[in-house]
């Protein structure tokens, strides 16, 4: 072999294994500046804003909680994805460049991913609009779509401006969920209850987060609007029982009710504003859902 | 030699004094009973001498302050006999009576021969050897004290305190465990067995001593220790007194207030 | 067969028996590895995907299992042996119930996200807390009775705790990952946690392990037992800080897992002649068993769903027991 075509050969040989090594290495972890490429999902809030955000092929994999209709609004777009478990055997076969998980019960599992030299970031669930729109615009900076997210958190404020506008017959309501709990101040049906002009009794009567109020308390509160959430569990539960109490229903035939589906405020999103929406029209008196107590 | 000295030992169980001052030797060849009415403090004397109860006064075992020996030392020493018959565990004869090599062993030897021979001799001397298999905690009451009692001896030490020995074992059995003191007396070793069959006492013991509310009221050979005015005052009872076949014969007859009373009895 | 050729196989066996499961357990996972794959990576020096999951994913998972079960069987076959009572178990003395809240007050004051190992770290101190309270309460002369009843005390106490943290828990996601966390898992536990609880357990099972003579001579009681040398205060100190410490560190890496220590001494007691000398070693390896077959259930049963293990264990072990109670209710001590 001529010695000029060697030395080619040798540069491509070398150039060869200099891209391979750098492919690698960026694909087995990414560095603040990249983009990821490959993204797992594990946590029902990130799987869904995920979905939101990413371009083709950037979110490969979500959790088996994003295909549950009853949790998860983009349930249909979720099937279009590998489903995992939250298990760390799993996502490391998957080799993700970026992994996305809730700030609780998957623990274990984040600490295992990261000492094995993956990158992962944690979501604290959303309790506020102002949360929502931090944690989108955090998710657009992870994947690299900020213009994205932007754009996302300019239409949430834009829907819930057009939300509120509307008028208004109801003042105070009372979100009342299984085993009599309801949901106080900091939590996101609180925000969505507080963007739809409501007052919520619950704040009234001094709950934080998510508490139990007796049924009493309610009825002495005497809300306009009851609002239920439309989880429909497949086998009942004594869970369900405050909804059947006579006094409940009594509250809820004299007055406004109206049911959201849990999935719209479990994780905060753009479609959170729905759940306004909803609460508007029933406050407005134009019920979408004349939704009743079970 | 002696090998054993209380001095001036005192137990008290809250307010109460259950032992007071009481102060004895044993040497070798003795077989001592420790008789007294119930409540007078036998069983505290015993297990305050083994150190099982805080006690006043003075404890030498083997010469030596009963403080200075380790527990491993001491057991080497002095085997006990408690009253209670426990046993825990099904655990087989031949194992429940090896556990009195414990003292003899370091904690991970096995058994080596002296302890075998040691613990074939025990069996067979209380008879339990063809029991050797079975769970101890499957004999009847007898055969349970019995082999309890081969534990005792299994672990060969010079002074044997026994308390209560004899309660549920049948008359041949008594008596044979009598005899075997005895010959373990005559053997060089020591044995203090506390009883309250009188006439065991009287008649294989070679010395008594007489417990009354914590005191020792009494110190010597049977015949000394059981005078009517002993037996009446600490006992509350009359007795019958003879020899008979080389030893002395002593029966409670009857209780002293009834018999005071217009002779209910003949 | 001699009692003693009897024992010598029943070891054998259940050694075998640990071997098998531990290796099965390194064989068994979401991930589809082939089993000469999985070995050879185990040992191989690369770092693959095969290699890091073995190594770091499922080697750490066996060894906690292999170790937490000896621990758990070893220390309910001492509880059982010191208090002279055959339905002790390890749990008995409140030490898990300490370490569960150890560990669920970490979940709710958020030290458990701050620290990596913040949650096993509060559990320990659980575990010491109790020790100490225990030991203050039981005193230094305390029989076994009064041992009892101060470990029910703080068990009691402890559970109580535990119930009002989730009570007042305003965040739902911090009392669900509390219930959880007491079902007991070995889900995702990392070589950091075989070295954060490792020595803990050792050091509790070379603190037990002297207790094999001396609880052999409790057979007959305390006060016979006291007579031939054993010295209750050095047993009562062995017994009490021996379990803590192994029981404790393995309550604050897996969560409380119940009925190993209850079940495995009752089962093997029969098997080993009853000397509890004997069935310290046995309930070691009969423990390590069972958790490890658990633990293989656990991802054999329900892949997909995280079953816990400690739900497995108590829906195995409870049935079982009382069986076991029906089946000798009449020669039962």
């Amino acid at each position: 072999m001529k010695p000029g075509r060697a030395y080619a050969q040798a540069i491509r040989r070398v150039a060869a294994a200099f891209a391979m090594a750098a492919l690698a290495s960026m694909a087995n972890a990414a560095s603040a500046g990249e983009v990821p490429r490959r993204v797992v999902s594990m946590n029902l809030c990130t799987d869904q804003l995920a979905m939101l955000l990413a371009e083709d092929g950037q979110l490969h994999s979500v959790s088996h909680l994003a295909t549950d209709p009853e949790a998860s609004v983009l349930a249909v777009e979720a099937r279009g994805y590998r489903v995992n478990h939250g298990l760390a055997e799993e996502v490391f076969l998957m080799r993700p460049d970026l992994v996305l998980a809730g700030a609780y019960t998957t623990r274990a599992t984040v600490a295992l991913l990261r000492r094995l030299g993956f990158r992962a970031e944690e979501f604290e669930p959303e309790a506020s609009f102002d949360d929502v729109r931090a944690n989108i615009r955090r998710m657009g900076a992870l994947l690299g779509h900020q213009e994205r997210a932007e754009a996302m958190v300019a239409a949430l404020d834009r829907d819930l401006a057009e939300a509120s506008a509307q008028p208004s017959r109801a003042a105070s309501a009372a979100l009342y969920s299984s085993n009599s709990y309801v949901s106080g101040s900091g939590t996101l049906a609180d925000a969505a209850l507080g963007a739809s002009g409501l007052d919520n009794v619950a704040d009234m009567l001094g709950i934080k987060g998510a508490g139990r109020v007796p049924l009493e308390a309610l009825i002495m509160a005497d809300p306009d609007l009851v609002v239920t959430s439309e989880s429909d569990f497949a086998r009942p539960a004594l869970a369900q029982e405050n909804f059947r109490h006579p006094a409940f229903r009594a509250l809820s035939a004299h007055k406004m009710a109206v049911s959201v589906p849990d999935k719209l405020w479990i994780c905060g999103a753009p479609f959170t504003v729905e759940a306004v929406r909803i609460l508007r029209r029933a406050a407005a008196g134009q019920p979408i859902e004349r939704g009743d107590a079970r | 030699m002696t090998l054993l000295k209380l001095d001036s030992l005192s137990v008290s169980l809250g307010a109460r004094r259950v032992v007071d001052n009481a102060s004895l030797e044993i040497g070798e060849g003795e077989c001592v009973g420790l008789i007294g009415p119930n409540g007078a403090g036998k069983s505290t004397l015993l297990r305050a001498t083994l150190g099982l109860l805080a006690a006043e006064g003075g404890i030498e075992i083997a010469g030596r302050s009963a403080s200075a020996w380790s527990a491993r030392q001491r057991a080497g020493h002095v085997a006990y006999l408690p009253q209670d018959h426990e046993i825990a565990w099904p655990v087989s004869v031949e194992r429940l009576v090896a556990l009195g090599r414990a003292p003899h062993r370091g904690p991970f030897d096995g058994l080596g021969p002296r302890d075998q021979a040691a613990i074939e001799a025990a069996m067979r001397r209380m008879e339990v050897d063809r029991f050797r298999a079975q769970p101890a905690t499957r004999l009847s009451g007898g055969e349970k004290a019995r082999v309890l009692i081969a534990r005792a001896l299994a672990q060969e030490a010079p002074l044997l305190l026994a308390d209560e020995p004899t309660a549920g074992l049948d008359p041949s059995h008594q008596i044979a465990l009598m005899r075997l003191f005895r010959t373990l007396a005559d053997e060089g070793r020591a044995v203090v067995a506390s009883l309250h069959d009188l006439g065991l006492a009287a008649r294989w013991c070679t010395r008594l001593v007489l417990l009354d509310r914590g005191r020792i009221i009494a110190d010597g050979a049977p015949d000394t220790v059981l005078t009517d005015e002993a037996l009446h005052a600490v006992y509350g009872v009359t007795a019958f007194r003879a020899t008979a076949d080389g030893g002395m014969v002593l029966q409670p007859l009857d209780i002293v207030d009834a018999s005071r009373q217009g002779e209910k009895n003949p | 067969m001699s009692e003693d050729a009897r024992y010598r196989l029943v070891l054998a066996g259940l050694a075998m028996l640990v071997a098998v499961l531990f290796t099965l357990s390194l064989t068994v996972g979401p991930a589809a590895i082939a089993f000469s794959d999985s070995l050879a990576g185990l040992l191989s020096d690369d770092r693959g995907a095969i290699a890091l999951i073995m190594r770091e994913i499922r080697l750490p998972r066996a060894i906690l299992g292999l170790m937490i079960g000896a621990t758990l069987g070893l220390s309910g076959a001492v509880l059982q042996g010191y208090l002279r009572n055959p339905l002790a178990e390890p749990g008995l003395l409140g030490i898990s119930a300490s370490a569960s809240l150890g560990a669920v007050l970490a979940i709710y004051i958020g030290l458990s996200a701050a620290l990596p190992l913040g949650l096993p770290l509060a559990a320990l101190s659980g575990a010491v807390l109790a020790v100490l309270v225990i030991q203050a309460l039981a005193g230094i002369r305390g029989g076994t009775l009064t041992i009892i009843l101060a470990g029910v005390a703080v068990s009691s106490f402890a559970g109580a705790m535990t119930s009002l943290a989730l009570n007042l828990s305003p965040n739902p996601f911090a009392a669900l990952e509390i219930v959880f966390w007491m079902l007991g898992s070995l889900t995702d536990r990392s070589m950091a946690h075989v070295w954060l609880s490792g020595p803990f357990m050792l050091v509790g099972w070379a603190m037990l392990g002297c207790l094999g003579r001396p609880l052999d001579m409790l057979t007959l009681g305390a006060d016979a037992a006291q007579s031939m040398g054993v010295g209750m205060r050095r047993m009562q100190f062995l017994a009490v800080i021996g379990t803590a410490a192994s029981v404790g560190a393995a309550t604050a890496v897996a969560g409380a897992i119940g009925f190993v220590g209850l079940v495995v001494p009752h089962i093997l007691r029969p098997l080993v002649g009853a000397l509890p000398s004997r069935l310290l070693p046995a309930s070691a390896l009969g423990g390590a068993a069972m958790l490890l077959a658990a633990d293989v259930l656990v991802r054999l049963v329900a892949p997909g769903k995280d079953l816990k293990l400690g739900v497995l264990t108590a829906i195995v072990g409870a049935p079982f027991f009382l069986w076991l109670v029906w089946k000798t209710r009449r020669t039962m001590l």
